[in-house]
């Protein structure tokens, strides 16, 4: 039995030693909007927030979430409430097919939850890890600075694990 | 124009899907395949198979095509809801099962809006007539004093009627022909030719939209499948018993391949059954498992494309097109010009690899898959298991991406095959190996170019040769030859006004399945045929912008009969669609006129230029590079297209830029070995795609403001890209790239 929380909520998950956490959360907890892309660390589909820290969950075995906090891209926002980044995403258009994308956002908070006022070179290095076969870069990069700018904005404040995206 | 058939509305909601609440509005259907199935249960009120209208208001606009990244499932619905006159706000977007009612759902080929774009607007202005006449007998008045417009029909007089207060009502009317309608004029157009967002937006922003893997079913398993590493093979021996020891492994299940040509079947496989996808993985990790040889499993793709670039520089082929004596110019000339080109096998590596979720209930099959041609899936599955097709339900997911690999159902059949056997839900799941080990690749292409040019450095005759497993060896495994529809891509159809030119293709025959991607023949012969122009152009000292131009030559429709060859144009007449060299000079002009074409630049640095015209659209797109220290950089990409009429210019724009980054990718990366007859790759690491780091800082199209037919969007960005960049290259170093990819050559 592992307990950790996830979006915020105490879960306990039986499952089999070395599971990753990608598939325990959508196998067994049902949570699919991270997604499964490649299972070596090499498209960044699977990002979750671990500990407050961008993580690949294809790569994170269930061992090593005991007690840790994750937050997944359904507890980052909603379609009513979506984060910042999100809706700088939803202006931006940035989605073709969307497969990505889920991991796209949680890279892009978890970067700008760290640096509101980013280079060019510092998000081209902070999204690198991130693939999309659409192609929707030219889009990720402008969303990411929309999302600095709304970040940045003095009355807001931002915390990836518990902002809802209202600042 | 389209016959009306009637149907019960009971079956068409059963054949739809449609919300049991909604009324349903009198019907257009593209009559002929409906009445191959359906004609003989035809009867009741007349429905539109495409639009449903809720009490509330509410109106369900049917999307036939697949969503894979393109918008289609937003763009075809406000073509519909435009005509209606419908409030895109009380717009519900429902996606079809597969069913040859709705016409071709085949999502390929660049082909949704320029296929359906009137019968969208059809469906759409016969539904508003409908709640036009509805409102007039309510009224008791004549239908020409009313007038629908945002989700109202107004009279004259000021009174207003809402589309759900007259749903019932409509329902009843006459369904009027689509041939007597009138549609709107464009200063009328709400939504066509504006920037709607995707209606799928917020919910793939948020995690909540559902692709292939996201469905479940109770008691589903899960399978992974061990496949035959070559074409051919056949399971020798296996041992399962360390796999059924794996905690969570139910079972392993042999495969079988039918005999005969790959077509949409499953590949031979070994599959590990369990109750979540990681156990699946780790079962599979343990089988054991012998293959038997066949006669693709020594197949070397570098030797192979060795010996096809031998067979097209050294000797004549099939001639295909054919205008003078190239032979008798070619001895003549003052100055004789030759290269060889190739491109490698290209995998599509979209980021959600196939997948499928089947259940086997009775006498029937149901699947849940992200296929961009779900009447493909419900025919391999209905010929894999014996059944009607009527008896085979798919569900179309989202896609995460499609390239052309999800509209061939080979893993759906799986799915459903182990789902027969299991009993229960199954899940069959790719993971990225398999995806890249298994897919219908791209061919490889060798490719021979041979001109002669005159004192003025004008080209006098061109020669092209090439040998490409042709795409119909997958499906007949005789085939071994480029046939007129596979030139016309490009290579046949060169648009070029010299005095002699002479086609040719030689065999090469397929040892993988061949499939399409993005562009498709484009790809390779793009290269070869623009990167060949450029060198011309230099061979001659001329620029190669208005080398272009006088290689197009004089403003005319191009007409391939006379040649010989059969063009097949993308599917469509060439009078309705003919290729026209005024319009493909204009994507070259207005492209050079938006950059600083001919600028003076540092050493290292340097721009290309390619132009096409594939799908129909007119496309040119220039590429400014640098090269220092054996490092290659794309720094700027520029497209110009002219698609015709435009319905939602954002997405245009998007699949510019998806198109040209996809373009990007082959350029630089993409590229798919055969040793021993099994692919060497297998993941993204080594097979890579672009990342942030490759795409230019600056990516720009531009599309040309155009009242013509609407023609293809989601591939025609991809063919020019390769040979703008190696053509950058050459302008930037002096050194011609002829092969693909770039990162042979440098680093990237
Ligand atoms: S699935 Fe985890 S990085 Fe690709
Ligand atoms: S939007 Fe399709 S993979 Fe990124």
């Amino acid at each position: 039995m592992t307990s950790f929380t996830l979006n915020g909520a105490a879960v306990e998950v039986e499952v089999p030693e070395g599971m990753p956490l990608l598939w325990v959360l959508r196998d067994e907890l049902g949570l699919v909007g991270t997604k499964y892309g490649c299972g070596i660390a090499q498209c960044g589909a699977c990002t979750v927030l671990f500990n407050g820290q961008a993580m690949r969950s294809c790569q994170l075995p269930i061992s090593a979430v005991a007690g840790a906090e994750v937050l997944t891209i359904e507890g980052l926002g909603t379609p009513d409430d979506p984060h910042p980044v999100q809706q700088a995403w939803i202006d931006e258009q940035v989605a073709q097919c969307g497969y990505c994308q889920s991991g796209q956002v949680m890279q892009a908070a978890w970067f700008l939850s760290n640096n509101t006022d980013p280079s060019d070179a510092e998000i081209d290095a902070a999204m690198a890890g991130n693939l999309c076969r659409c192609g929707t870069y030219p889009r990720i990069r402008q969303a990411v600075r929309r999302a600095a700018e709304m970040l940045a904005a003095p009355v807001q404040t931002f915390d990836p694990l518990t902002d809802s995206g209202e600042g | 124009m389209n016959p009306v058939v009637r149907l019960s509305r009971r079956r068409f909601l059963a054949l739809t899907g449609v919300s049991a609440s909604g009324l349903l509005l009198g019907g257009l259907v593209s009559g002929e395949s409906y009445a191959a199935t359906h004609g003989s249960e035809a009867s009741g009120q007349r429905l539109n198979l495409f639009v449903s209208l809720l009490e509330d208001g509410t109106v369900e606009i049917i999307a036939h095509r697949s969503e894979m990244g393109t918008g289609i499932r937003t763009s075809l619905p406000q073509v519909v809801a435009d005509e209606m006159e419908a409030d895109w706000a009380r717009v519900k977007v429902v996606q079809a099962l597969g069913d040859a009612a709705y016409g071709s759902q085949n999502t390929d080929g660049s082909r949704s809006i320029r296929n359906f774009y009137t019968t969208m607007r059809q469906m759409g202005a016969a539904a508003k007539q409908m709640l036009e006449a509805a409102a007039a007998e309510r009224w008791g008045v004549p239908l020409e004093q009313c007038r629908a417009e945002q989700h109202r029909v107004l009279h004259s007089d000021g009174r207003a009627l809402g589309f759900g207060e007259l749903a019932a009502a409509a329902a009843q009317q006459e369904v009027p022909d689509p041939a007597a309608l009138t549609l709107k004029s464009r200063e009328q157009f709400r939504y066509i030719g504006r920037d709607v967002p995707m209606v799928d937006l917020h919910d793939i922003t948020t995690g909540k939209a559902v692709y292939g893997a996201d469905v479940t079913l109770p008691d589903m398993v899960y399978a992974s499948i061990e496949r035959t590493p070559h074409l051919g093979g056949r399971i020798a021996s296996y041992d399962g018993t360390a796999a059924r020891k794996v905690r969570g492994v139910l079972d392993v299940v042999e495969l079988k391949a039918p005999e005969g040509a790959p077509g949409f079947n499953n590949v031979e496989g070994l599959a590990v059954i369990a109750r979540n996808t990681w156990s699946a993985l780790k079962g599979r990790k343990a089988l054991q498992v012998k293959w038997t040889p066949s006669e693709h499993s020594e197949h070397n793709s570098e030797a192979y494309l060795d010996a096809l670039q031998e067979k097209v520089r050294s000797g004549p082929g099939q001639v295909a097109r054919e205008r003078g004596d190239v032979d008798a110019a070619l001895a003549t000339a003052g100055k004789v010009i030759e290269a060889g080109y190739r491109t490698p096998y290209l995998a599509h590596a979209p980021m959600e690899p196939p997948v499928t979720i089947a259940v086997v209930r009775g006498e029937g099959c149901e699947l849940w898959a992200p296929t961009q041609n779900p009447q493909a899936t419900q025919a391999a599955v209905a010929a894999a298991l014996g059944l009607d097709k009527a008896m085979v339900k798919v569900h179309v997911t989202l896609l995460g991406g499609g390239f052309g690999r999800k509209s061939k159902p080979d893993f759906s059949v799986e799915a459903a095959r182990l789902a027969a056997h299991v009993g229960k839900p199954v899940q069959v799941a790719w993971t990225r190996g398999d995806d890249i080990r298994h897919d219908y690749y791209h061919s490889c292409s060798a490719m021979f170019l041979r001109a002669a040019l005159d004192e003025e450095g004008n080209t006098t005759a061109w020669l092209a040769r090439q040998a490409t497993p042709p795409i119909g060896s997958t499906f007949d495994t005789s085939v071994n030859l480029m046939e007129d529809g596979d030139l016309s891509q490009t290579f046949g159809s060169v648009p070029f006004a010299v005095p002699n030119l002479r086609v040719e293709s030689h065999e090469a025959p397929a040892h993988t399945r061949i499939g399409w991607l993005r562009s498709v023949y484009n790809i390779p012969f793009a290269f070869g045929v623009c990167s060949f122009v450029d060198e011309l152009a230099h061979a001659a000292g001329r620029d190669p912008a208005e080398y272009w131009e006088a290689m197009i030559g004089e403003d005319r429709h191009l007409d391939f009969a006379p040649e010989g060859f059969e063009f097949s144009n993308y599917g469509r007449p060439i009078a309705e669609y003919p290729y026209d060299t005024a319009r493909l000079k204009n994507v070259l002009r207005t492209l050079v006129a938006n950059i600083p074409w001919g600028e003076k630049l540092p050493a290292g640095q340097g721009w290309g230029l390619a132009v096409t015209r594939s799908f129909l659209s007119y496309v040119a797109v220039a590429s400014k590079v640098s090269v220092a220290d054996g490092k290659l950089q794309v720094l700027e990409m520029h497209g110009v297209i002219d698609a015709g009429t435009v319905v939602n210019p954002d997405r245009v724009q998007a699949q510019m830029e998806g198109g040209m980054i996809f373009g990007l990718s082959v350029a630089l990366l993409g590229q798919i070995d055969f040793e021993g007859g099994a692919v060497k790759q297998s993941n993204y690491h080594d097979y890579p795609v672009a990342r942030i780091q490759h795409t230019p800082k600056t990516i720009r199209s531009h599309i040309v403001p155009s009242e013509a037919l609407p023609a293809g969007v989601g591939e025609p960005g991809v063919p020019p890209v390769a040979p703008s960049i190696a053509n950058a290259v050459f302008a930037a170093t002096g050194k011609r790239i002829r092969e693909l990819p770039l990162s042979q050559h440098f680093s990237v």
